[in-house]
């Protein structure tokens, strides 16, 4: 008897509720030693994918603001950190990163003080004209190198008076400075929903003329979240250019924003799980369809098993991955019930 | 554009062409601009309007009507020689046959696939013919290829209508930006005359009412869904020879479209005419002056209307 | 419940990332891996490359330096953005030993970047971009086409010594476009004459019409544009359509009309163009070579064939000297350098930065045919500017 009591109590505790996402980690810490290096690759591009999902959620599953635009900061992100890293010399992470994000922070402050003064479908359209105006400005403009893109010369990394701490030219090192930025950017998400300000942005995704007769500032809340969604954009896109050593336009495209909402809706919005398991998914069913070993000659033509598998998603599971076990449930025992 | 006192032409002084004419711009230039804007803004019409009809009486955002332009000019490449060998027949037997097979195919993908996204919200919508754009592709890539192509201007449209001493403008254009104001026409007049125009407008307004009055709205639906479909497939069959024939020719469109239609008010075709003219003036003047910037152009224009008029330039009721 | 989702959530990750942690293995052929459009308005030239590629291995009995050759395909649909992943499919995830490719510069820039960084064997069969044979050549990055140099500067000669003093460029904005113009600038000084307007448009946008126009209001002696594959179809076309080609001569590198005289048709009639390559070429090389062409695959080579059948032989060269030994990687690098290319296009030797020195010819379009006029410059070499290579 108390033997049973004592494992409902372990089965109920709060601890055992992480020990899923403990797995998780566990695992992308371990993988390195176990993977080939280009699936180590893969997992990291994933990841990084994984930070760009989640600054989206913060809009469009805590708020309710859905953002064709996103990939805009992703990449004025990238084009940063090219741009204002010197071209013979390591840059040093302790100012380059705040003045990337800085930048990626600065241009959702502006660009959102427009955008939100528009709603619903209009708003899907004016962030879409805005990330089409931002890839622009990088396609057709010298600066920026045009369509073929700009080189990062050097990674950056991270020294005190002359002994290296953090040097993300090496492979292994950079890996782990990615995890710690998925664990950091989940956490802070993680915290933001349970706090008042992740209330109040609920609230509006709720009823926005009710929060604004309770006395909040909406447009305020709103033009916070979309900084801050910029910001945590502006990670995932300061990550990419440093994998890659090479950013392009083509990152600013309105296909990178349609795919990181792709993301979130295989994954599951309104959950934190959600983008990253929608990372995982999309990146794993490209790989599927791209890969010769299964389908052959057919494999040159992928986007088509990949749009019939995003309709069939989209269509049959519009609550992502996440709400699978439910959805199923639902569909087995379909009783009147309390959700 | 400065205001002197009048440019000197003809060796008279004509003060309005000064506001009119930008100083540096010799006026048959100036003219062959016009009509290059005039032709591309039309041609943007005949996609932008099916779109807002789609967008605007359906509900529906159609990520893939970009697709249905470049089916459309693979269409018109690969009919040119089925339709010569059989029957002879040119250009012209192609873009019928272009047509029907539109309505036709626009008819079914509405029953089989587009009937089930009016319930869902724009989200999923926007995702799930963001995967059909994918699947066209790729269907066209099985079928047709990825090869560049050209299609061959009927002869008795391939000459070219001189202007001025050294520039000549083809007929061709010409034809198009008349097939398209035609098309104008006859869509004003479907949509104001016509028993099905005054079904397609009441639908829009209230949908229930018009049910309860005996009119099956999931017909009417189809029929609008392919019209829209059609018209897009026709702008990319006359277009097809003008722009050439490749993959991804839907891509670039769909985004202005979208610009268009979201400009001229969601639903209007008003709206769609005037905002499409507006844009490809905006367009092809800004290449000639401003390339640097040419681009952004459309964008920072949508960006100034949306925020002066919220809900394009004329909403539908 | 939410138990049971979390596990759920948890092992489909762990899953996938199990497998996915398979890798790839050495085996005893050579593993070439070919990144090439085979999309896109490239897609017939790097079919054209492949095409040129497998029939040298072909005429070798299948083999290279004695050991098998083991394709890899990866289509790059011309987009520079994806050539890191694309590469990094083709070095990581296939192990190959040497990677060919590709068409476009852009690409080619990122291609080098990661051959770079990974020390990875590159031949490039036709992207001319200056940058990997300069700023960042390396001993590990060959070339068997040209740089985007050669052919403009040859034109900017040509052009000159035919009395053009004012001339508009008009090409794509991207690297190859840049360079050509650039390089036809530096051949027209040379006669006193100048480009008054240089217009560009973003790749691979055709909307020609208003540039044209500017082209006419601008009235030049000579249009030197850059072009290739469905954009250089189109272009040729509109400018007779425009009326152009009666009055202002239209220049350009062999591109403009190579692999694309058939959809031209009338309006390319009459064409000059420069190029390391010509129809009716008097080498005995190019006479065998097209014959074997057409017998394996039905079709007319152009140039692009060609480029990619010398990177074969260029390859070939060396591996035949270390036996087909990859490992034998500075031996192997040094005796493609040596190596004098019987090419169809008339024999070459590389220049110390990795790229083809050749003659130059001057074409005409003459029907379906780029007929040799003669030749515009002989032995020219890239002046590899940038590159501190030896």
């Amino acid at each position: 008897m108390k033997l049973r009591r004592l494992a409902i109590s372990i089965r109920d505790s709060a601890a055992l509720r992480f020990w899923p996402l403990a797995v998780a980690v566990i695992a992308l810490v371990a993988f390195p030693h176990v993977g080939g290096s280009f699936y180590v690759d893969l997992v990291q591009t994933t990841m990084i994918l994984s930070i760009f999902a989640l600054s989206l959620e913060l809009l469009v599953g805590s708020t309710g603001l859905v953002s064709f635009g996103h990939a805009a900061f992703f990449g004025i992100a990238a084009y940063a950190t090219t741009l204002l890293s010197p071209s013979a010399s390591a840059p040093s992470l302790a100012w380059l990163l705040p003045a990337v994000l800085g930048m990626a922070g600065l241009a959702a402050a502006v660009i959102g003080a427009f955008c939100l003064r528009t709603r619903g479908i209009y708003f899907i359209m004016v962030t879409l004209a805005f990330a089409q105006m931002t890839y622009f400005v990088f396609h057709d403009m010298k600066f920026a190198g045009g369509s073929d893109g700009r080189y990062l010369y050097a990674k950056p990394l991270l020294a005190v008076d002359g002994t290296t701490l953090l040097d993300l030219g090496n492979p292994r090192t950079f890996y782990y400075a990615t995890l710690g930025c998925l664990v950091a950017v989940y956490a802070l998400l993680a915290l933001i929903a349970r706090s008042r300000f992740g209330h109040a942005l609920a609230g509006i995704r709720a009823n926005e003329q009710r929060m604004r007769a309770a006395g909040f500032s909406t447009y305020a809340y709103k033009l916070a979240a979309f900084t801050l969604a910029g910001v945590l954009a502006g990670v995932a896109g300061f990550l990419h250019a440093v994998k890659d050593g090479f950013v392009n336009p083509e990152i600013l495209a309105w296909h990178q924003s349609g795919a990181v909402l792709l993301m979130l809706i295989l994954g599951g919005i309104g959950t934190l799980r959600g983008p990253v398991l929608g990372a995982f998914v999309f990146v794993l069913m490209k790989e599927l369809f791209q890969s010769e070993a299964l389908f052959g000659a057919f494999a040159r033509h992928w986007q088509l098993p990949l749009g019939l598998a995003i309709i069939a998603c989209v269509a049959l599971m519009p609550n992502g991955v996440v709400a699978l076990p439910t959805q199923l449930r639902r569909m087995r025992a379909p009783l009147p019930h309390a959700g | 554009m400065r205001k002197s006192n009048g440019c000197r032409v003809f060796g008279r002084r004509q003060p309005w062409r000064a506001l009119v004419v930008p100083p540096s711009m010799d006026f048959t230039v100036f003219l062959v601009q016009c009509l290059n804007a005039v032709q591309y803004g039309l041609l943007l019409f005949l996609v932008a309007s099916g779109l807002t009809l789609i967008f605007g009486i359906l509900g529906v955002i159609n990520l893939a009507h970009g697709s249905f332009y470049m089916l459309g000019a693979y269409l018109a490449y690969a009919l040119a020689p089925l339709v010569a060998a059989y029957s002879g027949g040119g250009f012209f037997a192609a873009l019928g046959i272009g047509i029907v097979l539109s309505v036709a195919f626009g008819y079914v993908l509405e029953w089989a696939f587009v009937s089930y996204l009016y319930e869902r919200e724009h989200l999923q919508q926007v995702l799930m013919t963001y995967g059909l754009i994918l699947v066209f592709e790729e269907l066209r890539s099985i079928a047709l290829g990825d090869d560049v192509h050209g299609v061959a201007i009927p002869r008795w449209l391939s000459g070219s209508v001189p202007l001025g001493s050294v520039m000549t403008y083809p007929v061709y254009r010409l034809f198009m930006s008349g097939v398209c104001v035609a098309v104008a026409l006859g869509l004003y007049a479907v949509v104001t005359r016509t028993r099905i125009g005054m079904a397609i407008r009441a639908g829009a307004s209230n949908r229930e009412m018009v049910q309860s009055l005996g009119i099956d709205i999931r017909v009417l639906y189809r029929i609008v869904f392919a019209a829209g479909v059609a018209l897009a497939v026709f702008a990319g069959m006359i277009a097809a020879p003008v722009t050439s024939v490749y993959p991804g020719m839907g891509n670039q469109v769909l985004i202005v479209s979208f610009v268009v239609v979201v400009i001229g008010g969601i639903g209007s075709i008003r709206g769609a005419l005037l905002a499409s003219l507006v844009v490809g003036f905006v367009d092809t003047f800004g290449n000639v002056f401003i390339p640097q910037i040419a681009g952004i152009l459309v964008y920072v224009l949508m960006a100034v209307i949306l925020l002066w008029r919220p809900e394009g330039l004329f909403r539908t009721g | 419940m939410k138990q049971r989702r979390n596990v759920l959530a948890a092992t489909l990750v762990a899953g996938a990332l199990c497998v996915a942690a398979a890798g790839a293995h050495a085996q005893s052929k050579i593993k070439v891996g070919l990144m090439l459009p085979y999309t896109g308005t490239y897609a017939a030239l790097g079919t054209a490359i492949e095409n040129g590629f497998r029939l040298y291995v072909q005429e070798q009995g299948g083999t290279l330096g004695g050991r098998e050759i083991e394709y890899f395909k990866v289509d790059d649909e011309s987009e520079p953005s994806k050539a890191v992943d694309n590469m990094n499919k083709l070095i990581k995830r296939d192990n190959v030993d040497v990677v060919v490719g590709t068409v476009h510069s852009g690409v080619v820039m990122a291609m080098a970047k990661v051959a770079k960084d990974t020390n990875t064997l590159l031949v490039i069969p036709n992207a001319g971009a200056e940058a990997v044979t300069g700023p960042m050549c390396a001993p590990n990055i060959f070339r068997s086409s040209f740089s985007n140099w050669q052919p403009g500067f040859a034109m900017g000669k040509v052009a000159g010594e035919r009395g053009a003093k004012k001339v508009v460029a008009i090409t794509w904005k991207y690297a190859a476009g840049d360079e050509s113009v650039e390089g036809f600038k530096e051949g027209l000084r040379a006669s006193g004459g100048e480009v008054v307007k240089d217009l560009t448009l973003p790749f691979p946008n055709v909307e020609f019409q208003a540039l044209l126009t500017d082209i006419a209001a601008t009235k030049p002696d000579a249009v030197y544009a850059f072009f290739a594959g469905g954009g250089a179809v189109k272009f040729v076309k509109d400018y007779a359509a425009a009326g152009l080609n009666k009055t202002i001569p239209l220049y350009g590198p062999g591109f403009l009309t190579d692999g694309t005289l058939e959809a031209q048709g009338a309006s390319a009639q009459g064409m000059l163009t420069t190029l390391h390559y010509a129809d009716g070429l008097d080498v005995a090389k190019d006479k065998l070579f097209r014959a074997d062409y057409k017998k394996a695959y039905k079709a007319t080579p152009d140039v692009y064939a060609v480029q990619g059948y010398d990177a074969a032989q260029m390859l070939g060269a060396g591996l035949v000297v270390v036996k087909g030994d990859v490992s034998k990687r500075s031996d192997l690098v040094a005796a493609m350098e040596k190596a004098r290319i019987d090419s169809p296009r008339g024999s070459f030797t590389l220049s110390k930065a990795h790229n083809p020195v050749q003659d130059i010819y001057l074409r005409k379009v003459v029907g379906t045919e780029n007929r040799f006029e003669g030749v515009a410059v002989k032995g020219l070499a890239d002046p590899a500017r940038g590159c501190n290579m030896k």
